[in-house]
């Protein structure tokens, strides 16, 4: 039971200094650039919410939010069914699971953009050994650099291969916290497969898997570097997901307005559809 | 038991496939790589990693983001230590609210923190520094350590604080002397995550540092895009990369699945 204590706001004091340095005054930078048109010179005009309404309105950011969306669902559907069902077929104990354990886990050690240039070494065709495997041994014709729909594949098996290890490791933590005498009063019960996993190992899974959906949701939403460095966004804009455009409007064209008013859009829909996740996944246990 | 222990074996063997293929290609010539295709490597060859650890823009790479990764996790814990004790312990007013805020920051894309953060940190002269690059990652690093460290503190019962305080302890010692120790998994675990998020991030890396603190994932893109096709350099400089995780993952193996699950099973 927690105390009423109003001295623990010192306790709290350095984290919420610390953050909202970092957070606060960048954030209001953007709010700032995001209202105000600039010819250089640091000299700046109100623009009012025009900047919103450009960047609302622009089929290009409609496309990378439509292609961002595109991945983020492909991404959740793809992982979450792969990570629980890897995690429900690993040991609960033994020599094993250490070893399988750290082996999953290394993919998400990986800098981020070692793991584009590992994936493009590993797809070129001729040279690497998925795209030499598919070119030359089953005869398919695979060009990242070219095809639309070669990049989009790679791209999506790359955050597999990253990522699925994060609901693997989360659901089999959720899985080992399952008492033995669950599974025997199953086994006396004669509980066929698909219930134990219905009304046992589902339901302990449940905070881990709100965890592990919202942290997937979040990061694939945000993903930057590995798709970058493996396809800078093409061939042509096929692969360009939000960041991706953004850091080009931002850094590349320098056109700050539109930046930080496509910046604010982008961290609300974050925001938005975070809190939709959260509140739909945890409505049962408010009951 | 057999037969279902295929699938971690297959999941296993499709993520070690291009970190083999990634290790065999650091040990290959250009000449080789270039050629065609090998599975294995013909001429074996250190070359890629004498070039490494010989020079200095390459091995100065590794040794910056250790730095600020290193300043990252030990400012992270210690600001993260006492405020995930009062979230924990503590009902304050705007708890649930601020614990919100902090988690917010956690969604927030690197993307768009890139360009105010350079401005941020070039106007109090603190561009291309470690300890800017530690600072940044703290954005995203400090709630995920609250967030672990709570959950493992709330694991503790309170009975041990009281009990220390009718021992007659004060406040510091006890948490130094008691209930570190308690939750050193905790702590473990919540370092091992600042490290690795700190380690993996490269957009504000990259963008807030010019020559002095410059990642090695920056010396990696310059490197392959000036020095032309030397995808052996590329390899072997990326094969360096997975060993400091490597190693920081064998201290946490034991905690790692429930380090996963932010101590919340």
């Amino acid at each position: 039971m927690r105390t009423e204590n109003q001295k623990a706001w010192f306790f709290v004091l350095p984290v919420l200094a610390l953050v909202a340095f970092n957070a606060l005054v960048p954030m209001m930078t953007v709010v700032n650039y995001s209202v105000q048109e600039t010819f250089g010179n640091n000299q700046f005009f109100w623009e009012g919410l025009g900047w919103f309404e450009q960047i609302l309105r622009s089929d290009r950011f409609q496309a990378a939010l439509g292609r961002q969306f595109l991945f983020t669902a492909m991404i959740l559907a793809i992982e979450v069914p792969l990570g629980v069902i890897v995690a429900l077929s690993m040991p609960r104990k033994g020599f094993w699971v250490p070893v399988c354990l750290v082996l999953m886990a290394l993919p998400m050690l990986i800098p981020w953009n070692v793991v584009g240039s590992m994936w493009n070494i590993f797809t070129l065709p001729k040279i690497g050994l998925l795209g030499y495997f598919l070119n030359d041994v089953l005869g398919v014709n695979y060009d990242m650099t070219q095809q639309p729909l070669s990049a989009w594949i790679t791209v999506i098996v790359m955050d597999v291969w990253h990522w699925t290890s994060l609901v693997v490791l989360l659901c089999y933590a959720g899985l080992v916290s399952i008492p033995d005498a669950y599974y025997q009063a199953a086994k006396i019960d004669g509980a066929s497969p698909w219930s134990v996993f219905r009304y046992i190992q589902l339901p302990k899974m449940k905070t881990v898997l709100t965890i592990a959906v919202l942290l997937r949701f979040m990061d694939s939403f945000n993903i930057y570097t590995e798709p970058f460095v493996l396809t800078g966004g093409g061939p042509g804009n096929s692969t360009t997901l939000l960041s991706i455009d953004l850091v080009k409007i931002a850094l590349g064209q320098f056109d700050l307005g539109p930046a930080a008013a496509m910046s604010l859009i982008y961290f609300a829909i974050t925001l938005l559809v975070s809190w939709v996740f959260y509140t739909l996944m945890t409505k049962d246990d408010a009951q | 038991m057999k037969k279902r222990s295929i699938i971690p074996i297959l999941y296993i063997a499709f993520l070690m496939l291009p970190i083999y293929w990634l290790v065999a290609m650091s040990f290959k010539t250009t000449n080789e790589i270039l050629s065609g295709f090998s599975l294995f490597p013909q001429t074996f060859t250190l070359e890629n990693y004498i070039t490494i650890f010989t020079d200095p823009t390459w091995y100065w790479g590794y040794i910056n983001s250790i730095t600020y990764v290193t300043i990252n996790t030990v400012l992270s814990i210690c600001v993260a230590l006492p405020a995930a004790y009062a979230f924990s312990r503590y009902r304050f007013l705007g708890d649930k609210q601020l614990f919100f805020w902090l988690l917010t920051n956690r969604m927030a894309p690197a993307a768009v923190f890139a360009l105010p953060f350079f401005q941020l940190y070039s106007s109090i002269h603190l561009f291309d520094t470690y300890l800017a690059v530690a600072l940044a990652h703290t954005l995203f690093n400090v709630p995920l350590a609250v967030w672990i460290l709570e959950g493992f503190m709330r694991g503790i019962p309170k009975e041990l604080d009281e009990t220390a305080y009718v021992d007659g302890y004060s406040f510091p010692r006890f948490f130094v002397t008691i209930f570190l120790p308690n939750i050193k998994a905790g702590v473990g675990v919540a370092a091992f995550f600042c490290f690795m998020f700190s380690w993996v991030e490269m957009l504000l890396a990259k963008t807030l540092t010019a020559v002095e603190a410059k990642p090695i994932a920056a010396v990696m893109t310059r490197t392959a895009s000036s020095a032309g096709y030397e995808l052996g350099l590329l390899a072997a400089a990326g094969t360096l990369t997975i060993i400091p995780g490597a190693i920081v993952i064998w201290f946490v193996r034991n905690y790692i699945a429930r380090g996963f699950a932010m101590g919340r099973v």
